[in-house]
């Protein structure tokens, strides 16, 4: 069915066109126990900063309401990756798409060319690595992705901020300090108010770029288990170079190496009995 | 051995040090005559009185006035141009060969000498534009020449924002604008406040090229009032007045021979450096004060 949708986005590229109808490399992505249903999925995404490629083919399906961990050793293109989706590479010229990340229920290609990547930030949210609050206060930062989309309704408003920060776990924190920096947070809670400012616009997608890299593991413990919690209403995308946190919260993992799929399965599978030799050595610790 | 690298180490430093306190000597002994000699003129009547042949009957109130004006011109139409363009080239060009020329271009223009300016004004506003040796000349030519000085320091403000507050408002789904509204603006606008009163402080004291568009050296009356008591109430012909601006008044009276009117040049010169100081202590509070708001 999507194959038709995804051959919009490929850009005339002769490398990509014949494509083998099932090579190794999709071969790796265990298709045989790809979930259902899916939020999203890519098609052979390629990914190039200018000459430079750094994501080949990547085939991975996304689970509706699971937890899809994404492990690798550094600089395999995991950011990169999940940088895709929601088109933030558009920002910084000489970069280039290949292959087809599909939204679902629409079978929206988020890389077509009609498509603007605004539209696509509306949907998806993201986390980045180092919490990044705005230098404006607690609430602001929280109600930020409301006001872009012309909400002005100050009840509409409050309420979406005081939701958003609960389902964060941050609320009986700050509920007394709305008006403070956000900046003058602790880390951990700076992190938890990214996630807020994630949430309040009901993203169908969220996507967390090795999100408790830079906290402590009592940070990190809370932030696993509000993850448990959102899943439940959020598809959930987290790249992690931390193989415990994947195999603590994830339901499906993909393993990635150089730009390349490696295995995808479920979690417990994956880290229990992986079919490559190269996910093997990566999960007992002996490269990477 | 060691003891030869101390010795240069200690000659350095005393080269060093005396080469200081013959900069800030220098400095500290100009204002202390300026001091001696003006401080005593600078009173009620020096400040409210029009230029006389009298020295001690002149005042500074035109030229006050004057600079006054031609200042408030200057901000309204050098800052906003500034920043504008300063946001353009930041945020929205491309790079290609015309911006990396544009670029070239105005950090250069930052060190043309100021007199140029007067030359270019003189061609084009006055003479081409008939606006004669008005406040607005004056106004429009120092803007122009705060210009690049604006677009730089609004571009280096702007640069200072770390990426990923940016990119966590891109990613949000604000549009390219609304980053720069919402964010871009307010963080970077104490950097781009302290860079336009250090140019505006910069502005008023430049003297030649006010003297290249004509301005008076010897004025004794004001320019038309901004207010009438007449509906519209508002009046825009003070901007086509002839004017002359403090530092002119003080090479007026320099030039001048006898002792009287030098202590008056001393007092003008006194009251400059007063207001430049005024600038400058403000741009270091308002960097000090919006500092401590905005941090990542
Ligand atoms: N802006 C860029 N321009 C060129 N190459 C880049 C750029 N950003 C990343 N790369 C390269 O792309 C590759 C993948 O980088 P990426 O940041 O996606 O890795 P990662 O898997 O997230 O690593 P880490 O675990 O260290 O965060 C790296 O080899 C990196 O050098
Ligand atoms: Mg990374």
């Amino acid at each position: 069915m999507f194959a038709i949708e995804c051959a919009s986005a490929y850009r005339g590229n002769s490398d990509v066109m014949t494509r083998p109808t099932d090579s190794a490399s999709s071969d790796s992505a265990g298709r045989n126990e790809w979930p259902k249903p899916l939020k999203a999925e890519t098609h052979e995404l390629s990914f190039f900063y200018g000459h430079r490629q750094v994501l080949k083919r990547v085939s991975v399906p996304i689970a509706e309401s699971n937890i899809t961990a994404l492990i690798g050793p550094s600089g395999c293109g995991k950011s990169t990756f999940l940088r895709c989706f929601n088109r933030m590479h558009d920002l910084y010229p000489g970069t280039r798409y290949e292959g087809a990340i599909v939204l679902h229920p629409d079978s929206r290609n988020v890389l077509g060319r009609e498509v603007d990547p605004i539209e696509v930030r509306m949907r998806l949210a993201m986390v980045f690595q180092k919490p990044n609050p705005f230098p404006k206060s607690v609430y602001e930062n929280v109600a930020y992705g409301l006001r872009v989309r012309g909400v002005r309704d100050r009840r509409v408003i409050d309420e979406k901020v005081e939701q958003a920060l609960r389902s964060a776990a941050l609320w009986e924190e700050v509920k007394d300090q709305l008006s403070a920096l956000g900046t003058s947070l602790s880390g951990g809670q700076q992190q938890r108010l990214c996630i807020a400012r994630a949430l309040a616009t009901d993203p169908e997608l969220l996507l967390l770029d090795e999100p408790t890299s830079a906290l402590d593991p009592i940070a990190t413990g809370n932030i696993e288990e509000l993850l448990q919690d959102l899943k439940r209403r959020v598809t959930i995308l987290i790249v992690t170079h931390n193989m415990q946190q994947a195999a603590r919260i994830s339901d499906w993992t993909a393993f990635m190496y150089v730009g390349e799929l490696v295995e995808f399965g479920p979690t417990k599978r994956l880290f229990t009995t992986p079919a490559k030799k190269q996910t093997e050595d990566y999960i007992t610790g002996r490269f990477g | 051995m060691i003891r030869r690298r101390k010795i240069a180490e200690a000659l350095f430093k005393l080269l060093s040090l005396s080469a200081l306190a013959l900069a800030i000597g220098t400095l500290v002994l100009l204002f202390g005559a300026l001091m001696v000699d003006g401080l005593g003129r600078l009173d009620w009547q020096f400040l409210t009185s029009f230029p006389s042949r009298r020295a001690s009957q002149a005042g500074i109130l035109p030229a006050m006035v004057g600079s006054t004006l031609v200042m408030l011109v200057t901000a309204c139409v050098g800052i906003p141009i500034g920043v504008a363009a300063g946001i353009y080239l930041e945020e929205y060009a491309r790079r290609t060969w015309l911006t990396e020329l544009i670029e070239v271009t105005v950090t250069n223009l930052a060190g043309v000498p100021s007199i140029i300016f007067g030359l270019l004004a003189l061609g084009l506003f006055v003479y081409t534009l008939g606006l004669g040796p008005s406040i607005l000349t004056a106004g429009l030519t120092l803007a122009l020449l705060i210009l690049p000085v604006v677009i730089v320091t609004t571009r280096e403000a702007i640069r200072a924002i770390p990426v990923h507050i940016r990119e966590a408002a891109f990613a949000l789904g604000a549009t390219k604008w609304q980053t720069v509204s919402d964010h871009v603006l307010p963080y970077s606008a104490a950097g781009i406040l302290t860079g336009v009163i250090l140019a505006l402080s910069r502005a008023i004291g430049e003297t030649a090229p006010i003297v290249t568009i004509g301005a008076l050296t010897f004025i004794a009356f004001l320019p038309p009032a901004p207010v009438t008591s007449q509906p519209p109430y508002v009046s825009f012909e003070w901007l086509m007045s002839p004017f002359t601006v403090v530092p002119i008044q003080m090479f007026a009276w320099v030039s001048r021979p006898g002792e009287d009117f030098a202590a008056n040049a001393a007092a003008a010169g006194l009251l400059l450096v007063g207001m430049t100081l005024v600038m400058n202590g403000l741009a270091i509070y308002v960097r000090y004060r919006m500092r401590k708001r905005v941090s990542w």
